[in-house]
């Protein structure tokens, strides 16, 4: 290091250091620190509106959890944040590395492919959400419309209407805003293959799927590592796309509704019911922390193990 | 597709594997830009075109849609907030970032381990969870319902971020540099401002435009903070538009279409830059 360690324990060198260093922290102590404290406080206390009340333990986990009102709506949320979650990692991740694996041997107009792939992944979740909202409308948008003039009347629906299509609308349109992230990130990842590897593979004999199956893709591990992570707790805190395509309720009749939706309706109130309840919101921000902490870990201990050097 | 089969394993890269992937790539471009496109065409057309004709091509002089947009409604306040507020964001990261960066960096000291747990902690731990405390944080700041409550957020989400960054790139510059300024007999924040910070310009932009694009299109924040519509952002006015003209889809093509425009040409002209910051974080 450049300073002598003279130099370093003069008075003046010292306030130039913590000039540089002390505002950085304070400011993460007042905005990250100090909230996040918090908000694991604020769970164990009756709130009156804004106001806090008395000390009342873990009755606010307890009605979260198991109360007769909350329970089945948390539990209901929180099976569709799952199944989101395992349609994203096969559909959205797995897509992903496939286009991957096409891009990375160059083809003609992969530059062009690279950039296009990419495209949603820049426009914000609110205009996706929108966009797919007004193209999946039963009587104007364009999918129902596309469906009619090729003839395939009967497989038009009323997708964001139907309990049993919504949620499943709303998983694709995460996909095609998202699908560039996972698409780019395994690029890199296979680019950073030694392409000896490959080489010798392919002089071998190797066939296209047992390339990928046995070679690329545990090669690629560190980067299935921290996609899988991110999308972990992305999916635990999935909140716009629904929020814009299917309502702060999660309609028709829940079958939309998510963690993140539960969550914002509970702490600052359905704006027509215009109730709020600061203690169970903190409450159930802190189970969905801790979930996505102990989970995630979890994820990414057991992702890493498969990772290869090399 | 026949020949498809017909080819041994043994064969490396056949032609219709080829052709196969070509086929599967240009329906993905596809799917991936006609929605953008038709969105941008339907801007241009009546409500009656959009829902007699949804594909075809719209008269380009009908501008009447983009004209109301920017003429009656509050879609102008909305785009001046987002960039005042991302704006605000970055340079207050990039300051931040850049302090706590470049002591972590260039000079030993005992607290730098902790400084960067420190650091570390506030990149893993999603803010959006903590968002009461914030709330009522803010409220007693008096704060809250003004672009300094989002400020001052995204900075705290960015700023780990950039500290990372902006380590990582100081830590790799040579000390001979600092030294021969040090013999010359120029101070420690002389040395930082004129020798070393004019070299990390590469790093910062990459720092900027990571967070740059979360910001931008951030709604969830807004959301909780913003009430007073002269302070909304672009992704929060947009759904106070989207629900005044809900009947009306030329113009709310025509919002999304601008709404959208800025940072898709952004991207167009950037590509490289953008797809390296936004996936930095996840490739080392």
């Amino acid at each position: 290091m450049p300073v002598s360690p003279k130099q370093a324990r003069t008075w003046k060198h010292r306030s130039w250091v913590a000039f540089l260093v002390v505002p950085p922290i304070a400011f993460m102590s007042l905005f990250v620190v100090y909230p996040i404290l918090s908000a694991f406080a604020y769970a164990f206390y009756e709130w009156q509106g804004l106001a806090r009340g008395e000390f009342v333990g873990l009755a606010n986990f307890q009605q979260v959890l198991f109360g007769p009102t909350m329970a089945p709506v948390v539990w209901n949320a929180f099976l569709h944040n799952v199944q989101a979650l395992i349609a994203l990692m096969i559909i959205q991740n797995g897509g992903g590395f496939l286009l991957a694996w096409l891009l990375y041997k160059e083809p003609f107009g992969f530059r062009f492919h690279r950039i296009a792939v990419f495209v949603p992944v820049v426009l914000s979740t609110i205009i996706v959400g929108f966009l797919w909202k007004l193209f999946l409308n039963p009587n104007f948008g364009i999918v129902n419309q596309a469906l009619y003039a090729v003839g395939l009347d009967s497989w038009a629906k009323p997708w964001l209407g139907d309990s049993s299509t919504a949620l499943w609308a709303l998983i694709l349109a995460n996909v095609w805003h998202f699908i560039g992230f996972p698409t780019l990130v395994y690029l890199a990842g296979m680019q950073r293959i030694p392409s000896e590897i490959i080489e010798a593979a392919r002089l071998d004999g190797t066939n296209e799927w047992q390339l990928l199956k046995n070679i690329v893709w545990p090669l690629v591990a560190p980067s299935t590592t921290i996609l899988f992570t991110l999308l972990f707790i992305g999916a635990f805190n999935w909140f716009e796309i629904p929020y814009v395509m299917a309502g702060l309720d999660g309609s028709p009749f829940g079958s939309t509704d998510v963690l993140g939706l539960v969550f914002y309706r509970t702490a600052f109130g359905n704006q027509s019911a215009s109730i709020q309840n600061f203690g169970l919101g903190s409450a159930l921000a802190t189970l969905i922390f801790l979930f996505i902490v102990v989970f995630a870990s979890m994820l990414t201990l057991w992702l890493r193990r498969r990772e290869i050097q090399f | 597709m026949t020949t498809l089969a017909s080819h041994s394993p043994a064969e490396r890269q056949p032609i219709s594997f080829a052709f196969l992937a070509q086929v599967v790539l240009i329906a993905n471009s596809f799917i991936m830009l006609y929605p953008v496109v038709v969105m941008v065409f339907s801007a241009f057309k009546s409500t009656g075109e959009i829902f007699e004709n949804p594909f075809g091509l719209p008269d380009f002089t009908q501008v009447q849609n983009f004209t109301r947009v920017l003429g009656e409604t509050s879609m102008p306040t909305y785009f001046m907030n987002s960039i005042l507020v991302t704006g605000g964001s970055i340079i207050l990261i990039l300051v931040l970032g850049t302090m706590a960066g470049y002591a972590v960096a260039r000079y030993e000291s005992r607290t730098n381990t902790f400084i960067l747990l420190f650091f570390l902690a506030g990149l893993m731990l999603p803010l959006k969870l903590a968002v009461i405390p914030l709330f009522i944080l803010l409220r007693d700041m008096n704060l809250l319902d003004s672009r300094w409550s989002l400020i001052f957020t995204y900075t705290a989400i960015g700023l780990p971020s950039a500290v990372f960054i902006m380590a990582g790139f100081l830590r790799s510059l040579p000390a001979e540099l600092e030294d021969a300024a040090r013999i010359d007999g120029a101070s420690e924040p002389r040395i930082m401002w004129s020798v070393m910070l004019p070299l990390a310009r590469p790093p910062m932009a990459i720092a900027a435009i990571q967070n740059a694009v979360p910001i931008w299109n951030d709604f969830f924040f807004p959301l909780v903070f913003i009430q007073t519509d002269d302070y909304k952002t672009l992704p929060q006015g947009l759904t106070t538009f989207m629900g005044e003209y809900t009947t009306d889809w030329g113009m709310l093509f025509a919002g999304l279409t601008i709404a959208a425009a800025p940072i898709t040409l952004l991207y167009i002209a950037l590509s490289r830059q953008f797809i390296q910051g936004m996936t930095a974080g996840a490739v080392k």
